[in-house]
């Protein structure tokens, strides 16, 4: 059915301004992301439940997360 | 007309006030200091009674700031002080003219260093007000030295400090602040009053250091603009910079806007100066000295003059130019041990100049300059 | 959409940040990990919902690296001297007390070469919103120790140790005279947004020390293994709550900074005061 197809959010990182701290990679409740060189990456984008916390201690503005 | 005129006898500090007020200052910021404080207790009470602003900060460092924010916010902005204050004062004074924020201060001079002599006049800090904050940056200053010049002069500070955004200094002694004259106080509109020139373009286009002009206009904070003031060098955009070009541009402009408009800030009175063999270069109450001195050497047939400047920053180099031609020598009494001499010294290449000096919380006397004036010709 | 898929919504939809930041200005001269910026963005969060305009608030700041903020924030905005915002602030609002004035200071920038400008401000309860980061270090000038560094802690200055006692912003703040005391940290994002918003709200002048990192000077200097630690230290071992430490057994609260508001009186405001002043020279009050 429709409905069982969940809807995945997007995660928006603005490469430019990412300082690469891992703040959020470190916070994320549930490993979503990773430090890939000098920026962070998403590696399980299934497992974002849209708590916004990367984005609420990314000092940087530098992620984001849209439904 | 001269029948309606309000003629009264004031001291030189609440000359300064009623200078102020006349002028449209609408805020002041102090901190009490012997013997510049009546202007603070005057304007506490003048101040409210026509809607503007005077606040009693717990320092000087913090009065030339509150000053300098409420210069921002619009206001005319006044602060008056003494030497140990004026010291506190020197790295808001350089911001401020970095920043390029109209404001006036005024430093009633005593004897220093330090606390010094509180009660004593004294000239010297005129150094101080030319050097005492740190780089390269432009002075006006002006040394009134009578009651009535007082408070032309103050209104004369604010018309500078607005016109070309920067920081002006009244300098004057404790004898000439302190000393009461008859002063026919102005009538609206008998003096003219300059206003800063405020941006007319579109809040998105406005930079506060727009280098099309030699003085930008200055928007006030909450009108709209939400410009970026900062002390560090600076784009035209007001935001900081590392680029050497524009650092160096950015100084130059500050200092040039002064230089270019010498003329329009230079001001001098000429006693007897055309053809004088001796000429006497003074200010503040030691032109008060010279004044008699300079009569009674006429008397007695010497030909002796008066310089007085009423700008002493930026010099009057021209001006000391010009009457060295000719003169045989030029003496400079001054309250301190020898500052305003070296200026006069650059400018009068080849004539023999001879400084008068007295540090002893005493004025020059008469007697003193006519001795020298009689010793040269 | 029912009622819980429409919370839901409402939760995943990023604050907009560029509504408040100056075009073309990131990314900012904090270091990476700086908790300069999170404090930053709980800020922006609390003035969007005080519903204030970008034209009615003055951001102040005297030097240091959190000073720098100002130049980043599309208000009315102010960089000043070292130690010396809260006064420039002063003369602003009692220039112009219809502008909402935000103060940002450093530990060092407001407690040390600015302290006695902030107890008198403080005491003068003028109605403005003071932010002081507390990091523990004088950051811009490259890691010397600053009167919030702990008792013992290491700093470039004080490579033994540091021996001077910390002074404790809020209970400064309170004893000079301030009607609104807070503290939040850098880790408690949503906690600081709360607390801030009801700073700004508060008549009078309001003080909130945040706890924030600097992580390339104080945690170096002090054998932090990463900004993560840093922060977790935070929230472990620095800070409690003031509503968890009433339940909490007193040697659980001990030795630990209280979160929260601490302080709120009502008080006669600074310019409200001069508006009544000015009524009575002029005769009508
Ligand atoms: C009069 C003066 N003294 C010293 C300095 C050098 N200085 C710049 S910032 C600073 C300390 C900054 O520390 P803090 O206020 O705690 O802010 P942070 O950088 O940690 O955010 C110092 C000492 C200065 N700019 N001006
Ligand atoms: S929104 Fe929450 S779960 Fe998703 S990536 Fe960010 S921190 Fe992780
Ligand atoms: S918190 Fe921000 S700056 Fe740090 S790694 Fe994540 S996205 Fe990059
Ligand atoms: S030095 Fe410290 S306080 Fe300054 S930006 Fe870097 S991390 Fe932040």
């Amino acid at each position: 059915m429709a409905e069982a197809v969940k809807q995945l959010p997007r995660i928006v990182i603005h490469e430019k301004l990412c300082k690469a701290c891992s703040i959020c990679v470190d916070f994320c409740p549930t490993n979503v992301l990773e430090l890939k060189g000098s920026v962070v990456a998403v590696r399980n984008l299934e497992a974002c439940t849209r708590c916004q916390l990367c984005d609420l201690r990314c000092p940087d503005f530098a992620i984001q997360v849209f439904d | 007309m001269a029948g309606n005129k309000v003629k009264r006898l004031i001291q030189g500090n609440e000359a300064c006030a009623e200078g102020a007020l006349y002028a449209g200052c609408r805020f002041f910021g102090g901190y009490p200091i012997t013997p510049s404080t009546e202007i603070a207790e005057i304007l506490s009470v003048r101040l409210p009674r026509v809607g503007g602003k005077f606040i009693q900060m717990e320092d000087e460092i913090a009065s030339i700031a509150a000053i300098t924010g409420a210069s921002l916010a619009g206001l005319k902005s006044l602060t008056a002080t003494s030497g140990p204050g004026f010291s506190l004062k020197q790295e808001g004074i350089g911001y401020a003219c970095l920043a390029e924020v109209p404001c006036v201060i005024v430093n009633v001079m005593r004897g220093g260093p330090s606390t010094g002599y509180p009660t004593g006049p004294s000239q010297s800090d005129v150094m101080q007000a030319k050097w005492g904050t740190h780089g390269d940056h432009p002075v006006v200053a002006l040394v009134p030295s009578t009651v009535p010049e007082i408070l032309s002069e103050t209104v004369r500070a604010f018309n500078l400090a607005e016109e070309y955004r920067t920081p002006v200094f009244i300098l004057y002694d404790e004898i000439v602040g302190h000393m009461r004259e008859a002063v026919t106080l102005p009538e609206p509109g008998e003096l003219e009053i300059i206003d800063r020139a405020k941006p007319t373009c579109a809040p998105e286009e406005y930079h506060p250091y727009d280098t099309n002009y030699d003085v930008p206009p200055l928007a006030a904070y909450g009108e709209g603009y939400r410009f970026h003031i900062t002390g560090l060098n600076h784009r035209e955009d007001g935001f900081p910079t590392n680029d050497s070009a524009l650092i160096e541009e950015g100084i130059k402009r500050i200092i040039d806007k002064i230089e270019k408009n010498k003329d329009k800030i230079l001001k001098n009175e000429e006693y007897l100066v055309d053809g004088a063999d001796i000429v006497v270069f003074a200010f503040g109450s030691s032109a008060r000295s010279a004044r008699f001195a300079v009569n009674k050497a006429r008397e007695k047939g010497i030909k002796a003059g008066l310089l007085k400047p009423l700008t002493l920053w930026p010099f009057p180099e021209e001006t000391v130019r010009k009457a060295a031609k000719g003169a045989k020598a030029i003496i400079v009494p001054e309250m301190n041990l020898g500052q305003i001499i070296y200026e006069v010294e650059r400018c009068a290449k080849g004539v023999e100049v001879a400084g008068i000096n007295r540090v002893d919380g005493e004025p020059i006397n008469p007697a003193q300059i006519l001795e020298a004036i009689e010793k040269f010709s | 959409m029912s009622a819980t898929t429409a919370a839901k919504k409402k939760l995943s939809v990023p604050f907009d940040y560029d509504k408040y930041l100056r075009p073309g200005k990131l990314p900012h001269i904090w270091c990476p990990g700086c908790g300069h910026g999170i404090v930053l963005k709980s800020l922006l969060r609390a003035i969007d919902k005080s519903g204030l305009t970008k034209d009615e608030i003055c951001m102040v700041s005297g030097i240091g690296c959190s000073s720098r903020t100002p130049g980043y924030v599309d208000f009315n905005t102010l960089h000043t001297l070292h130690g010396r915002a809260l006064a420039y602030a002063t003369g602003v609002k009692l220039a112009k007390p219809e502008l909402n004035v935000i103060i940002v200071t450093g530990d060092g920038d407001a407690l040390a070469i600015g302290g006695n400008h902030f107890i008198h401000t403080c005491r003068r309860n003028i109605d403005m919103t003071i932010l002081v980061y507390s990091n523990f270090i004088y950051g811009m000038t490259g890691g010397q120790f600053s009167p919030t560094t702990p008792v013992g802690a290491l700093s470039n200055t004080s490579r033994y140790g540091n021996i001077e006692p910390v002074f404790d912003c809020c209970d400064l703040a309170k004893a000079s005279g301030a009607t609104f005391v807070a503290r939040g940290t850098a880790y408690h994002t949503l906690e600081l947004e709360r607390t801030l918003l009801a700073a700004i709200k508060h008549k009078g002048t309001s003080v909130v020390e945040i706890i924030d990192e600097c992580p390339v000077y104080y945690g170096r200097n002090n054998k932090f293994k990463s900004v993560t630690q840093m922060m977790e230290d935070i929230e472990k071992n620095g800070t409690v709550s003031v509503k968890q430490a009433d339940k909490l057994p007193p040697e659980k609260v001990q030795g630990k900074l209280l979160r929260g508001i601490l302080h709120q009186v009502e008080r006669p405001e600074y310019c409200e005061g001069y508006e009544k002043l000015i009524a009575k020279a002029q005769g009508k009050g």
